[in-house]
């Protein structure tokens, strides 16, 4: 028993919370696609059947992030000092999650060392000084306009001599379609390989929650020069809901691995599908 | 890189060739291509719908039926359509007043591009003749005072910050520092908030009571999604603010909220914020913006 066929109403409504989660013209379809599919082949009793095959599609959509890298701060780490560094557009909160991730992984007994390499932006350096100091971590960095390669250097030599197990390197803000910034970003990889040559062991991309379809180009052009591991979305303490990361995740195979949800140093959780998708659709 | 909205109607036209006419049916398909052109673009939903009506109905018109080539024709009023909603004559910002300094605030969501733009507006006015302070109103976020002293270095303005976290009494006292030492103009650079906070809302409204400033100005980035709409309402309904910026505009985001943003507020665009480099401010032009919404 049960019915196979979704009515019209549901699937506008559906369409119209998806769009305007940004989810995307696209992947928008494809959900409604799956959704209308599997109503047909499996039946659905009541509206919230249907919601559950909703959220078990898009969860599909999801990867998840445990299946490549360790996602909680207090799980032992592969080798050390494991690199980490952060990327992406301007203003997206990079360094603000960069402070809150070394709070964490401080508070779970890590020994964490803060690379300053965005030596561009006005005052850069001087807002990761005070990250630094609030999770109580030792920073490395050079002056304003300094090359960020060789504060990646340094920080990476000082990381192995002072036995530290993590460092989280900060990098300026930039656009995707600025070519020669996207290059500097290879370059800061190759001199940080010169220390630990496995380095960097993950690449997080910071995404900012309230980012429309272009956060698809940022996370293509990205994953061009290197070669990101995780996302990081931002701002989610906003109406936003970030639903492009779905697309991105899905045609990228990048997982969201933490969510930014403040501007407070304990504002970072790691990412939950099931409850990103709870709060997408409501 | 994207698919122009032209070629796509094109296309989507073609089967018609054969036929005589456009007709209902022919339409409502390139009726869904301009709608999906304007979702991909950022365009919000019900600005989207909205929109596509009104071409939907014009298209209807004589004159598009007896075209010879009807996809054009169509492009054609989308793109005028689209300057339309956006446009209205060039806007500049007021600061025709015979209050010493003239005032203007930024106000917008964490991480817009505010500081760097008060930056570049001082610069710009600074070019033109005026003698600009620029105030450090955000007392918040980690070293915004002295991002914001570095700016005002590069640019040869100074900048008024005080020491307690307290904005509405540093803007004050700022605008008393520009009118002891001849400063004309007053540019208040405050901190990034969300449009649902309200203890940081109320902050800004105060702002707006104390300081009356000549020019208020939203700033937002111009690669926003769907949210853009309800943002900009509720920094409207609180502030009714005078223009809008939009920033980062030298990445390659087709930039719909452009159209969401003056469809739901009704506020002129009056920057461009270009890159990261103090001279990289523009004024904006509808045309422009309407064809790269459209991708052509
Ligand atoms: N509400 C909210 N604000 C955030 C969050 N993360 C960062 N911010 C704010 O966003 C703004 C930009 O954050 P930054 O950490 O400086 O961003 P960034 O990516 O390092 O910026 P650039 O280095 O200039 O490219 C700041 O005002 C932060 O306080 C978040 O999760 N929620
Ligand atoms: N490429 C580019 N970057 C910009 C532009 N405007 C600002 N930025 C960058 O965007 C980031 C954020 O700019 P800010 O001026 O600090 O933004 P804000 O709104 O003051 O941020 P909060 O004070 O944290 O809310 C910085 O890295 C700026 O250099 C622009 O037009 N183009
Ligand atoms: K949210
Ligand atoms: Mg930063
Ligand atoms: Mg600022």
């Amino acid at each position: 028993k049960g019915r196979t066929e979704i009515d019209d109403e549901f699937l506008e409504e559906l369409e119209q919370i998806l769009i305007s989660a940004d989810v995307g013209v696209q992947t928008t379809l494809d959900i409604v696609d799956k959704i209308t599919e599997r109503a047909k082949n499996e039946r659905y009793a009541s509206e919230e059947d249907l919601n559950n095959m909703l959220i078990d599609e898009i969860q599909k959509m999801l990867s998840d992030a445990r299946d490549a890298h360790v996602v909680d701060f207090d799980a032992p780490l592969p080798s050390t000092p494991y690199v980490i560094l952060i990327v992406g557009v301007n203003g997206v909160g990079k360094t603000t999650s960069i402070g809150k991730m070394a709070y964490n992984y401080k508070t779970a007994g890590k020994k964490v060392l803060i690379a300053a390499a965005d030596t561009f932006r006005a005052a850069a350096t001087e807002q990761l000084e005070i990250w630094a100091e609030r999770a109580g971590v030792p920073i490395v960095g050079q002056r304003q306009g300094a090359d960020p390669a060789s504060v990646v250097f340094d920080s990476v030599s000082s990381a192995v001599s002072r036995d530290m197990d993590v460092v989280l390197v900060d990098t300026a803000g930039r656009l995707h379609n600025k070519i020669h910034l996207m290059e500097e970003l290879s370059k800061i990889m190759r001199v940080a390989q010169k220390k630990v040559p496995d380095a960097p062991h993950e690449v997080l991309l910071v995404l900012d929650a309230s980012t429309g379809q272009n956060a698809i180009n940022q996370a293509k052009e990205f994953m061009k020069s290197v070669k990101v591991t995780g996302l990081i979305l931002t701002k989610l303490d906003g109406t936003a809901k970030g639903g492009v990361v779905i697309g991105i995740s899905r045609e990228l195979n990048i997982p969201v691995k933490y969510i930014g949800v403040g501007e407070k140093i304990e504002d970072l959780q790691i990412f939950d599908r099931q409850k990103f998708i709870e709060a997408l659709l409501k | 890189m994207f698919e122009s909205l032209s070629d796509k109607l094109e296309h989507a036209l073609k089967k018609l060739s054969g036929q005589a006419k456009i007709n209902e049916i022919n339409i409502g398909m390139a009726m869904r291509d301009i709608k999906r052109a304007l979702l991909d673009a950022d365009v919000n939903y019900k600005v989207t719908k909205n929109f596509v009506e009104q071409v939907r109905k014009q298209a209807l018109g004589e004159e598009v039926i007896k075209s010879v080539s009807p996809a054009q024709m169509i492009v054609k009023i989308v793109h005028d359509e689209l300057v339309k909603a956006m446009g209205g004559e060039q806007k500049d910002i007021n600061l025709k007043t015979s209050r010493m300094p003239a005032v203007i605030m930024v106000a917008g969501l964490q991480g817009s591009g505010k500081t760097t733009f008060t930056a570049k507006l001082a610069n710009l006015l600074k070019k033109k003749g005026r003698a600009p302070l620029l105030i450090a109103a955000d007392v918040y976020r980690p070293a915004a005072i002295e991002q914001l002293k570095t700016l005002g270095a590069q640019i040869g303005v100074p900048v008024f910050s005080i020491e307690e976290k307290d904005a509405l009494k540093a803007a004050k006292q700022g605008i008393e520092f520009a009118k002891q030492n001849s400063k004309n103009v007053a540019i208040v650079d405050t901190a990034g908030r969300l449009q649902i906070d309200e203890e940081m809302m109320a902050e800004a409204e105060r702002l707006k009571r104390e300081l009356s400033p000549e020019e208020i100005l939203f700033v937002v980035d111009s690669m926003i999604g769907q949210e853009a709409v309800n943002t900009a309402k509720v920094f409207n309904d609180r502030l009714d603010f005078d223009g809008v910026v939009l920033t980062k505009m030298d990445g390659d985001t087709r930039g719909g909220a452009a159209l969401s943003i003056k469809t739901v507020v009704d506020k002129p665009i009056k920057f461009l914020s270009q890159g990261e480099k103090v001279d990289d401010l523009d004024i904006f032009y509808p045309e422009r913006m309407a064809q790269r919404i459209l991708g052509m």
